[in-house]
């Protein structure tokens, strides 16, 4: 087995592509979870993106939405707390009610700042593009200015919720043991992704509702000719969509940090958006984008502290580290531009949709 | 064809409907009313007010005054979905279909087959669909995506879009406006099939002939207002333009004699792609002469769009070779056709002929801008682009509170004169006209074939492509017929016969896809191929 | 169109006749300039005083939310700091100025973008790219005679700005790519060059920070005050120079054509493709001469990371001033007047700088919903707009070659 492994490594060049496999599996028992916890933010995200744009609304206003979702859930939960509500506790996932409250309040959030992008580019027919722009800055600078002001304050902290501990029996299985670990060793919110993901793939292909929603997206007027109301469709769609922009801040404040900091989703909005495009707008898709691209940065990080042995290490220690961390935006860059195959949105996204004028 | 026997109530009334638009009066008073297994045709101009109507009846416009009646009954149509609930269905005149799903998706959209409350029953819907296709003859894949399908299919899933959901009021909306005469033909055995089933159906059109040939009754509307009620029986296509149009009218401009003299463009076996990179044009060979029109026939979609793209520039020449005055133009850009002498009405003037944002002047220059005495270096001159357009404007007679005024406040008629003017000013060698009377009133449409036949009489080489036979009938000294992307025939425009035209722009002259005749008709295939 | 009556119309002018038709248009077009003029400012106008109530409410349910007892009178406090902090001595006047200098050309890459018909969210990105040029360049010419030194390193800024705008524009001419998704993307992806650059190659020697030398002699001149530098004429010149582009050049009437109608400009034998390419190379140029004089002008050297909100400041200006290059520099200076002011409000009246940014948000906010507005200010004016705006929401669902 040493042998043969040994023997691939040192063939010319492809020898490198195998040693790039054995070091990917040698990391991944120990990165494995943290994939699918940094992806998960990326991921709801991008689910929110999909609601908006396969029924005809860009959405770049992601970012915003799940920074002001963070926040709204980090003050929440911390007034929870403030308010004399137990912290910790034995509920399952350490979901104390501070936390919940927190959740619920992000999802509510998300669904109040996609109200507005929904009223700004339905009903008053915005340029869907600034809608989002000034979702994005209103967001930063409303959540740094409230932060600034509350800090003074120095609220009590709620904690974040605890990843399921799978049985040891499991983690020990061979070959899959690991796998099992990095999906099942989760915080609650990552866990909800995968069957949001599935059951969004599912309802966007088989549903009424996303035969109705894929209708609209691509030719609205058609959709409204047999009696589809596009309007409110559209409405229903992008609010609904803020829920997942909710959840992706609360998994942020709650699940990773524990607490608001400024700008705290550094681009993940925009990721996001990028994985949509990347996924060809599919939540499938957009989930294993998601992935890839947090493949991305873990591997940055597994190569600063265990980089790989021989030629393999001293090529990648060659590389700049930024590279990786530049690497989800170039590759989305070059599937957009279609040098690898084509991405396309759906037709009817970005156009205003106007009514026949009834009156 | 059934007879419209003694019913008690209309399946559909519509009484007295007004409907005001800021500044316009686009329904005054109408009356209508449908027999139930009656096709009636409704006959008017472009403008007439047959949209805003029949958007009443669908629940896209509320009415100012009038009633809808369907059985006797009152009913308030509030929106498309309450027309289609009560058995009201339209076929637009552009389709209402979603390319990127399938036959299937669409007809089922709105109107769900449910297997449970959220996800659809795919196998019964394809059932259904399957047994309506049969029904009436239609060979349709409920798998295939619209976008693949031909015009002529497009319209029967919008037919059976219709039928599934069991409407019983058919509202078509120039439903052959796209269509080969054979499909119309295909489409018109449809119909009566459908009014023989008790489907009552209004036919919307502005072809005099094709409305005599299917309706039971025709309703005729000018200006908003109904000019009378009639049948086939009692009048004629003179009588119905008369009535359409409100004074006598001269069906033909008189074109006169032409001189033609040497050739001016020469395109040889020219081929083009289309932008998913089929061939849409093969090896086409024909040429124009000074002062004389060359009219190109042809059902729309038959490549005369990539035609006339590849001639102005505005395309890539997959091969082959256009010569314009005696020097190789092949594959020239815009500009260097254009300096070569080459004007161009485009067929969409929204989309190229005009920027509806920029004031008049602009537009009036705009293929001109960046040359003397419109600009000096990188500089513009304002001063002289307002001069040469207030000439124009008054020139040509387009109507305009200010020669500053931006493109779009103009009307549609007015729009079309500002390109002509621009296009058909200057020393122009060949002028190539797209479709350049489309959706235009009448007088327009007089004012343009008058100008364009001096244009000819003045030493100018036409191209005239037009998916209105009558148009290039009008026009040509002579015509080549497109189909398929080739020319099958060029044939002399004084002598030609709209028949044996028609038939080749249905079938190429040849029977090639074995496509069964139906129905009567003069049937000379062979008659008057060059 | 948002009313049933009120179509948009461009305020034709009188009917002229026949032979005088000329001058009396000359005549007539100076009388609705004006008239123009006001249409275009009212509204922007409008919704400035709008966010600046709005912020008022903001920073007073503030106070609420720390549980201090409510002063009413805060908000005037505040921004009667803000104000005069920004404008009320000789030092806040030229620090506004400065604020204003990068906003001034960066606006300008965003507003030529948008008469053109594109997104340019890119602007931040070619900042970056435009100060790590100028740095490195003004750090190896540090010795050499400021004249030399300064107009290379300039050169160099505008020049790295310039490729890094150009790629999205080729993309789109080439490809269809969305600038505004590749801009997007490109502004991380210049965060990772530039953080690469100053914390490697370029990093300065015994420097416990990661920052990039010194640029010593192509530092721009102070003229004025504590710190006016002569970036501040770049950003006044670029004005003058983009407006007689747009509305007097021929560049400028094709890149106006593309914006309005792509189609019709090809049509008219102009190359949409390669205007576009010159035309995001041009908006990228401006904001690397941006990020150039911030670099030279200001700071002196690069840092990694680079703490700047530029692109969105740019985008703001942009907007508010229409996309026009005067409306631009006004915008500008609001902005930059309430970022001179921003420090002494903090001291005197304890609000946090960040609500310069909150009412940003805001006035974007009441100009993206005009109608309201006009409802609250019975504003009559008919609507002038960015009509070229249609053309860059147009394309993002386009399946084009």
């Amino acid at each position: 087995m040493d042998a043969l492994v040994m023997f691939l490594y040192d063939i010319p060049l492809l020898g490198l592509l195998f040693q790039f496999g054995g070091y990917v599996i040698s990391i991944l028992p120990t990165t494995g979870p943290i994939f699918l916890f940094a992806a998960a933010p990326i991921a709801l995200g991008s689910l929110c993106g999909l609601m908006n744009e396969r029924s005809g609304i860009v959405n770049i206003g992601i970012e915003g939405m799940m920074l002001t979702s963070a926040f709204v859930s980090a003050y929440a939960a911390s007034l929870m707390v403030a308010s004399g509500a137990t912290v910790g506790g034995d509920a399952p996932f350490g979901a104390s009610t501070p936390l919940i409250v927190g959740v619920l309040a992000a999802m509510i959030a998300g669904m109040l700042v996609s109200s507005l992008h929904a009223w700004l580019t339905i009903t008053i027919r915005t340029d869907q593009i600034i809608s989002g722009t000034i979702i994005n800055i209103t967001a930063l600078g409303l959540t740094s200015y409230l932060n600034q002001i509350l800090s003074k304050a120095s609220p009590p902290n709620a904690g974040t919720f605890q990843p399921f501990i799978v049985p040891a029996d499991i983690v020990e299985l061979p070959v899959i043991g690991w796998f099992i670990n990095a999906i099942l060793n989760q915080r609650p919110i990552t866990l909800s992704i995968i069957v949001l993901v599935i059951a969004m793939q599912i309802l966007l292909f088989r549903s009424r509702w996303g035969l109705r929603t894929r209708a609209v997206g691509e030719h609205p007027k058609a959709a409204e000719t047999v009696g589809i109301d596009v309007i409110r469709l559209r409405y229903r769609n992008v609010i609904l969509g803020g829920i997942f922009a909710g959840l992706a801040g609360a998994s942020l404040a709650l699940e990773s940090a524990g607490s608001f900091q400024n700008n705290m989703t550094v681009g993940r909005g925009f990721i996001a958006l990028a994985a949509l495009i990347f996924g060809r707008w599919t939540p499938l898709g957009a989930f294993g984008a998601a992935i890839l691209f947090t493949a991305s940065e873990a591997l940055e990080r597994s190569i600063r502290f265990v980089p790989p042995p021989g030629q393999l290490g001293e090529i990648m220690i060659g590389i700049p580290l930024q590279v990786y961390g530049a690497l989800p935006y170039l590759i989305t860059i070059v599937v957009l531009a279609g040098f690898v195959g084509r991405s396309t949105a759906p037709a009817a996204v970005g156009q205003p949709y106007e009514r026949e004028r009834r009156h | 064809m059934t007879g419209s026997e003694h019913v008690a109530a209309p399946a559909l009334e519509m009484r007295g409907i007004t409907k005001r638009y800021p500044g316009v009066l686009a329904n005054d008073r109408i009356d209508l009313d449908v027999r139930p297994g009656e096709i009636h045709g409704l006959l008017g101009e472009n403008g007439a007010g047959k949209s805003t109507l029949m958007n009443i009846l669908y629940g896209l416009a509320v009415p100012d005054e009038g009633a809808v009646l369907l059985d006797g009954q009152e009913v308030q149509i509030d929106s498309p979905a309450d027309a289609i609930r009560r058995g009201i269905s339209m076929v637009h005149q552009h389709f209402m279909l979603v390319p990127v799903l399938s036959v299937a998706d669409n007809i089922l959209l709105g109107e769900e087959t449910m297997a449970n409350a959220i996800f659809l029953d795919r196998t019964e819907a394809h059932r259904r669909i399957d047994e309506l296709a049969q029904r009436f003859g239609f060979e349709i894949d409920p798998e295939a995506p619209v976008g693949s399908l031909s015009v002529g299919s497009q319209q029967r899933v919008e037919i059976l879009k219709a039928l599934y959901r069991e409407a019983r009021i058919l509202v078509l909306d120039e439903p052959t406006a796209v269509l080969t005469p054979q499909e119309t033909k295909e489409i018109f055995a449809v119909l009566r099939r459908l009014a023989q089933e008790g489907h009552s159906i209004v036919f919307i059109s502005h072809k005099l002939y094709e409305v005599l040939e299917i309706a039971d009754r025709i309703t005729v509307i000018r200006r908003g207002r109904v000019v009378g009620t009639t049948t086939p029986a009692e009048t004629d296509e003179e009588q119905l333009a008369e009535m359409m149009v409100g004074r006598e009218v001269q069906l033909t401009v008189d074109r006169g004699e032409s001189s033609p003299g040497e050739a001016v463009l020469k395109v040889d076996n020219l081929v083009v792609r289309n932008e998913r990179g089929r061939e849409t044009v093969h090896r086409v060979s024909f040429e124009v002469r000074a002062g004389e029109i060359l009219g190109v026939a042809g059902v729309a979609g038959n490549g005369q769009d990539e035609l006339v793209g590849a001639i102005t520039g505005l395309r890539r020449v997959a091969s082959g070779t256009v010569t314009l005055g005696g020097s190789d133009v092949t594959g020239h850009s815009p500009r260097a056709m254009h300096e070569a002498g080459l004007a161009h009405v485009p067929g969409d003037r929204h989309r190229f002929g005009m920027v509806m944002s920029f004031p008049l002047t602009d537009n009036l220059v705009l293929t001109d801008y960046y040359r003397a005495p419109f600009a000096r270096g990188p500089v513009r001159d304002e001063a002289a682009v307002a001069e040469a357009a207030i000439g124009l404007i008054e020139r040509f007679d387009v109507r305009t509170p200010s020669p500053f005024a931006a493109g779009s406040t103009l009307s549609g008629g007015n729009q079309q004169k500002l390109v002509v003017a621009r296009e058909f000013s200057g020393d122009v060698r060949l002028l190539v006209l797209d479709q350049p009377t489309r959706g235009l009133d009448v007088g327009s449409i007089e004012f343009i074939h008058r100008q364009a036949l001096a244009k000819r009489d003045g030493g100018t080489a036409i191209l005239l492509v037009s998916a209105e036979l009558d148009e290039v009938l009008e026009l040509s000294d002579r015509i080549a017929v497109m189909y398929r992307g080739e020319i099958v025939a060029v044939v002399d425009g004084r002598t030609a016969v709209k028949e044996d035209i028609g038939l080749l722009m249905a079938t190429g002259g040849r029977d090639r896809d074995g496509s069964p005749a139906t129905g009567p008709g003069p049937a000379s295939t062979t008659g008057s191929v060059a | 169109m948002t009313g049933p009556a009120g179509e948009p119309t461009n305020q034709p002018v009188p009917p002229a006749e026949e032979a005088e038709a000329v001058e009396a248009a000359d005549g007539a077009r100076a009388a609705s300039a004006l008239r123009r003029a006001w249409a275009l400012v009212v509204v922007p106008l409008g919704a400035v005083i709008l966010a600046m109530l709005v912020g008022s409410i903001v920073i007073l349910a503030s106070q609420v939310f720390i549980g201090v007892e409510i002063d009413p009178t805060l908000p005037l406090v505040a921004y009667w700091a803000m104000i005069s902090g920004g404008l009320g001595s000789f030092n806040g006047i030229v620090e506004t100025m400065v604020q204003a200098t990068p906003l001034v050309l960066a606006g300008l890459a965003v507003g030529v973008g948008f008469k053109a018909g594109l997104f340019n969210i890119g602007a931040q990105g070619q900042f970056l790219m435009g100060a790590l040029a100028a740095a490195y360049v003004g750090g190896q010419l540090r010795d050499q005679p400021a004249l030399v030194a300064v107009s290379l390193a300039v050169a160099a800024g505008a020049f790295g700005g310039l490729v890094y705008g150009f790629i999205p524009g080729a993309l789109k001419a080439l490809t269809g790519a969305h600038e505004v998704v590749t801009t997007i993307m490109l502004n991380f992806v210049a965060i990772s060059i530039s953080s690469y650059f100053v914390s490697g190659p370029l990093r300065a020697p015994r420097s416990p920070f990661a920052q990039t030398l010194d640029v010593g002699n192509a530092e721009l001149i102070v003229l004025f005050g504590r710190n006016g530098h002569v970036g501040i004429f770049f950003a006044l010149l670029a004005v003058p120079i983009i407006w007689w582009l747009l509305w007097r050049a021929k560049l400028g009437f094709e890149i106006r054509t593309v914006g309005a109608n792509p189609d019709a400009a090809r049509f008219a034998g102009m190359r949409p493709r390669r205007l576009i390419a010159l035309t995001m190379a041009l908006c990228g140029m401006l904001a690397g001469l941006a990020g150039s004089g911030e670099i030279l002008g200001r700071v002196g050297h690069l840092t990694a990371p680079y703490a700047t909100n530029v692109g969105f400041d740019a985008i703001t200006v942009a907007l508010l001033g229409r996309a026009n290059p005067v409306g631009i520099l006004f915008s500008a200076l609001l902005l930059g007047m309430m970022k001179a002011g921003a420090g002494q409000m903090q001291i005197q009246a304890g609000i946090p700088v960040e609500i310069v940014d909150v009412i940003q948000g805001l006035i974007l906010l009441f100009l993206a919903a005009e109608i309201i507005v006009r409802r609250l200010f019975r504003i009559r004016e008919a609507r002038v707009g960015l009509e070229e705006l249609a053309t860059v929401t147009r394309s993002y669902g386009e399946r084009s070659a």
